[in-house]
């Protein structure tokens, strides 16, 4: 019985939750079969510790699984790409005025899709999540386990990156900016 | 409000995070100010490009079937199922990694409580500087602040100046946290502002009824120490170092 109402009321909080999971997994993984595994693996985890799980809110709750799994991952798998970011070393000047970056300086859409993948992960997440997912502040420092002051510090630094690549080249200077 | 003010807030006018007070003042000065209105613009006109060019991806139906089957096969709680006679070596590695995922599970959706209110107590007092918001009973009158909580909350916070000593008490606000309201109590050391939280020991939030000695953490580059005492939880948070909120915090004890 208790099975049963168990796997039911998962099957109503958490599974329509699915298309969210996939989305995060994947523009943090940046790979299906990765996204894939990763979403299945944490659902079944949210599944084993629903009963963890008070609250309303099921999206949140799901994705916070999903991300940390997706961390999880991309430490096993792309090392590197997590090392903890230091987000003083990292200026935006420093690293995007390569000829490939300048290449993708277009408004279509591969080159925003481009510029997005290749946010630090932890910036990555912020932009998808608010801007893709619609998250809140408060709701994307309850996946990410950051506090809301964290949250706008990434988001701001994240846009402003963003707004670098993508600056077609004729553009003005670098007003409003900042660094 | 200056431009980098502005600045600081663009992202949240542009989420719709800033309160009407703060976001009239946006408004006001992108008006007049050129730089910061292109810096909005520049914001918006990223927002709608990501949203137009960058792809949500949606699960495949394949892995929303095989979720749905590995569910239905599934029979919760795993832990209690232990395998005896035939067939032990897999039923018994099955078992190893349920326990493996439920455990890693557990950190991934569950952090401790502790951490949990840490994290809470920590944006609670980024939110108030940043908002501008530290008090809503400006005074440094202990007289003033103790009895602006009745009626506000269900127990009376002690609000204790320490002026002569360094620390002048400079308001109290309500905030809330872990499902419950709390005192704000303002401290100013310095330049450094101090939040001290106070609510019931017990109860919805951490700490039991017994008195609990000092402890402290640093999270995010703040200097957190909690304990309770008659009833009281108390946590204070600041960009002070450690050996300065210790001060405060054996100040604070010692006359309280």
């Amino acid at each position: 019985m208790r099975d049963e109402d168990s796997t039911r009321s998962f099957e109503r909080s958490v599974l329509p939750h699915l298309d969210a999971a996939y989305n995060l997994a994947r523009w943090l993984t940046r790979d299906d079969a990765a996204a894939q595994d990763v979403v299945q693996e944490s659902c079944l985890r949210a599944f084993q510790f629903q009963d963890g799980f008070r609250g309303d809110d099921g999206r949140a709750w799901l994705l916070a699984i999903v991300r940390n799994t997706c961390f999880t991952w991309m430490q096993q798998n792309r090392p590197g790409q997590t090392a903890s970011f230091d987000e003083e070393l990292h200026s935006p000047a420093s690293e995007l005025a390569s000829p490939q970056a300048a290449l993708q300086r277009s408004e279509d859409r591969e080159a925003v899709r481009r510029a997005v993948e290749e946010l630090p992960a932890e910036y990555r997440e912020a932009i998808v999540l608010r801007e893709l997912e619609g998250l809140s502040y408060k709701q994307i420092a309850a996946v990410a386990g950051i506090p809301i002051g964290t949250v706008m510090s990434r988001l701001a630094r994240a846009r402003s990156r963003l707004q670098q690549v993508l600056r077609p080249p004729a553009a003005s200077p670098r007003t409003g900016v900042r660094t | 409000m200056n431009c980098s003010d502005i600045a600081d807030w663009l992202d949240a006018c542009v989420d719709g995070e800033l309160d009407s007070v703060h976001g009239v003042e946006v408004e006001r000065h992108v008006q007049h100010c050129e730089r910061c209105s292109s810096a909005l613009q520049e914001r918006r006109a990223l927002r709608d490009a990501l949203v137009a060019g960058a792809p949500v991806f949606r699960a495949p139906a394949a892995l929303r079937e095989r979720i749905e089957a590995s569910l239905r096969e599934r029979r919760p709680p795993v832990g209690f199922r232990l395998p005896f006679g035939l067939g032990v070596g897999l039923a018994a590695s099955l078992a190893v990694v349920a326990l493996l995922g439920w455990t890693l599970g557990r950190q991934a959706a569950a952090p401790a409580p502790d951490e949990v209110l840490i994290g809470e107590i920590v944006s609670a007092h980024v939110r108030s500087l940043m908002a501008d918001h530290l008090t809503d009973v400006p005074s440094s009158d202990r007289h003033v602040v103790r009895p602006w909580f009745n009626g506000k909350l269900d127990f009376s916070p002690p609000a204790v100046d320490l002026a002569a000593q360094g620390f002048a008490l400079v308001g109290g606000r309500l905030d809330y946290l872990q499902d419950r309201s709390v005192a704000a109590l303002v401290y100013r050391h310095g330049e450094h502002p101090l939040n001290l939280f106070v609510w019931p020991s017990g109860g919805g939030t951490a700490g039991g009824g017994a008195d609990q000695p000092v402890r402290e953490f640093v999270r995010d580059g703040y200097q957190l120490s909690a304990w309770s005492g008659a009833g009281l939880t108390f946590c204070v948070v600041s960009d002070l170092n450690r050996e300065e909120l210790r001060e405060f915090v054996r100040l604070l004890q010692s006359q309280g």
